[in-house]
């Protein structure tokens, strides 16, 4: 163990650093993600992950927002694991019937403000499972939805990007399901 | 007595279909219970229960013998006797048959519902459709004794990881009963199956658990073109099982991170996800896809590598090579790690033999099973490698299988960029009827496929068979007596998929 942690104390950290040269999207992405969330937050966002039916792909994504390579938390976002702690709450999957009561309930628990995001293009209208007789469909069918981030499942970088158009965009009236 | 083998017993049934490449035959009630009793008495391997609006089917392995079959019950009464009363592994699937399509197991000792939650509007969706009744409270099983209290847990979990209920009944710090309440992300795969050209289908199979996506297209890729009697050309063989390697890599760096990051070692986790990353990466460089989704169709693959390509994976090769070892090491030297994983969560081999418990989960406990070796489908049979297994089944175990695995498919890895054959990718697809099954070893166990066309080669019928099925109610036995704060890390240990079990 000491080896590794000698390693980490002479090897240049992994954590694409900001602005990366090659990626001017994620290097002004950074510079706006950190004043938009000092102005709402004072550069804290809990946000917190439900699955309401997802393949468990998205989850896959979601959870590498966290290693070296990312690093969400230096942004001032980071991941609880109560919706009583969270001011997102980042929604995957084609909202099953079976889990349509649950989000509503961890909507609810929710304090307001609070801010959803349908991540995943089945969050946003059921994708492939849209027309089965156990799925709802898109998570805005169940609760209000701020913010959708597309795709199967989204990059870790659509997903910051995706959190950085939340940030921007005007506070909306919290809203009950 | 001498067991009659597999063919044996169901060789007395009539040959139904021309499903390839394992025999189905049709069954009278007399012969599905004796087959029953292979598998209490351990003759054979309960590998799948599954229904049809007017059948039940199961599909059953030869431990001895290597063979492989597929059993129909025809049940147009909608009663067939009970497997689970007999043995236990097939109390859930006969559950949920009864659920989706109304077939009562007869003789059966648990009939609660397992899929429906009484939210569908509709009973048995997928057989003679009835309206949904009140939903009354689900009857978890009792517990009695004294200073016994419960602990409910879910569907919405602490952690990012899937919908699924923990019932805990403790005594102080120690669990005396876990019992698990799952549905939750039940999205009616079967159902939506039905009628789907194979492009599509290929599409939702990749979609019925994210972790495995490359293993379920594959799998059902396979059954396809048993069923249509093609077979991919040689590249896309090779390409396919260097995507099914890479997505093992990616899953057991991934576990073996998150199982000490659950003992309290976030170090592990740290190290882990950047290896996991780097895969991703390279996945994605090489085709297409961080986890490689919709690369596999029936008849081939849909993205070739070049040299430039290959290069990059060779370049992640020598990335793993250097940084798995240290990694290794450290999980082998930390104490305080080990206090967590060694003698935790222990799986008693007899449960994992019969259970048929595949992957890490039944090679660390003595299930001497690896699909890749038992069926050697292409290009396994052309690649050397050993099947890791260990018998003290413990979290412990279950890393060090990982770790084991790993290297292996690293070894793979570099085997297959060596010696990959060329030529095209992908065959051209001529419809026609056809039944095919499939048995292809995921990261997380042997997955099942089984399949039938109709004359325009659109699904009429196709049943996806989890590994988790047979894993899951094992988790129930491995945590007892252990405390409630060990449950991640055994259920991590574990890692069941809830989205490919719930369907």
């Amino acid at each position: 163990m000491r080896r590794l942690l000698f390693q980490g104390l002479v090897r240049s950290p992994l954590t694409e650093r900001l602005p990366v040269p090659d990626d001017p999207e994620l290097a002004a992405l950074s510079r706006k993600l950190d004043a938009a969330a000092k102005r709402r937050l004072g550069r804290s966002l809990s946000i917190r992950a439900i699955d309401a039916g997802s393949c468990n792909g998205c989850e896959l994504e979601i959870n590498a927002l966290s290693n070296a390579f990312y690093d969400l938390e230096r942004f001032g976002l980071k991941f609880v694991a109560s919706p009583r702690h969270a001011d997102v709450l980042f929604v995957t999957g084609p909202v099953t019937k079976n889990m349509r009561e649950a989000l509503g309930r961890t909507y609810r628990a929710t304090p307001d403000p609070k801010w959803v995001v349908a991540v995943g293009d089945c969050a946003i209208d059921g994708g492939l499972f849209a027309e089965s007789y156990a799925v709802i469909g898109g998570v805005a069918e169940v609760i209000p939805v701020d913010l959708i981030i597309r795709g199967c499942p989204p990059r870790p970088r659509d997903l910051l990007n995706g959190l950085l158009a939340l940030m921007e965009q005007p506070r909306r009236a919290a809203s009950s399901p | 007595m001498k067991m009659a083998s597999l063919i044996e017993i169901i060789a007395n049934g009539a040959k139904v279909g021309d499903q390839r490449p394992w025999p189905r035959f049709a069954v009278d009630a007399v012969q599905w219970q004796e087959i029953a009793e292979g598998f209490r008495d351990g003759a054979f391997v309960l590998s799948g229960l599954w229904g049809e609006a007017d059948a039940v089917h199961m599909a059953l392995l030869d431990g001895a013998s290597g063979e492989m079959a597929v059993a129909t019950l025809p049940c147009p009464s909608g009663h067939f006797p009970s497997i689970g009363s007999i043995h236990p592994p097939a109390i859930r699937p006969e559950r949920a048959i009864h659920d989706l399509f109304g077939h009562v197991p007869d003789g059966a000792l648990d009939l609660r519902p397992w899929l429906d939650h009484g939210c569908w509007g509709v009973r048995h969706p997928l057989g003679v459709r009835l309206p949904a009744e009140g939903g009354s409270p689900y009857a978890f099983l009792p517990t009695e004794g004294e200073g016994l209290h419960r602990i409910a847990v879910g569907p919405v979990h602490a952690g990012i990881i899937e919908p699924g209920h923990f019932r805990f009944t403790a005594n102080g710090e120690a669990i005396v009963r876990l019992e698990e309440r799952f549905g939750y992300a039940h999205k009616g795969v079967e159902s939506l199956m039905h009628g789907l050209p194979l492009d599509r289908a290929a599409k939702l199979a990749g979609r019925v658990s994210g972790d495995s996506t490359v293993a379920y297209a594959l799998t059902f890729s396979r059954a396809a073109e048993a069923a249509l009697g093609i077979d991919a050309p040689p590249r896309a063989h090779w390409l396919r099982a260097l995507m099914a390697e890479l997505e093992r890599l990616a899953n057991h760096l991934g576990d073996i991170g998150a199982i000490c990051n659950d003992g309290g070692f976030a170090l592990m986790l740290a190290h882990c996800a950047i290896l996991r990353e780097r895969i991703l990466r390279a996945s994605d460089a090489g085709f297409g896809h961080r986890l490689m989704r919709d690369a596999i169709v029936a008849g081939g693959v849909t993205t070739d590598l070049d040299p430039q390509r290959i290069f990059k994976l060779r370049q992640l090769l020598t990335e793993l090579n250097r940084g798995f070892p240290q990694l290794v090491e450290l999980y082998d030297n930390t104490a305080s790690l080990q206090d967590r994983t060694v003698g935790s969560g222990r799986l008693d081999p007899a449960l994992a033999r019969q259970f048929g418990a595949g992957g890490f989960i039944g090679r660390a406990s003595g299930r001497d099973f690896d699909a890749r070796r038992k069926f050697a489908y292409p290009p396994y049979d052309q690649l050397a490698f050993d099947v890791p297994v260990r018998d003290d089944g413990d979290v412990n175990a279950r890393v060090w299988i990982r770790i084991k695995e790993v290297e292996q498919s690293l070894a793979l890895i570099e085997q297959i960029l060596n010696d990959l054959p060329g030529g095209a990718v992908r065959v051209d697809l001529v419809p026609r009827a056809g039944e095919g099954v499939a048995l292809v070893e995921g990261f997380r166990g042997d997955i099942l496929v089984w399949l039938q066309l109709g004359d325009d080669a659109r699904v009429r019928r196709c049943h996806l068979r989890d590994p988790s099925w047979f894993q899951w109610p094992l988790l129930e036995a491995a945590i007892e007596g252990n405390i409630v704060a060990d449950f991640p890390l055994c259920n991590k240990s574990f890692n069941c998929s809830y989205s490919g079990s719930d369907l």
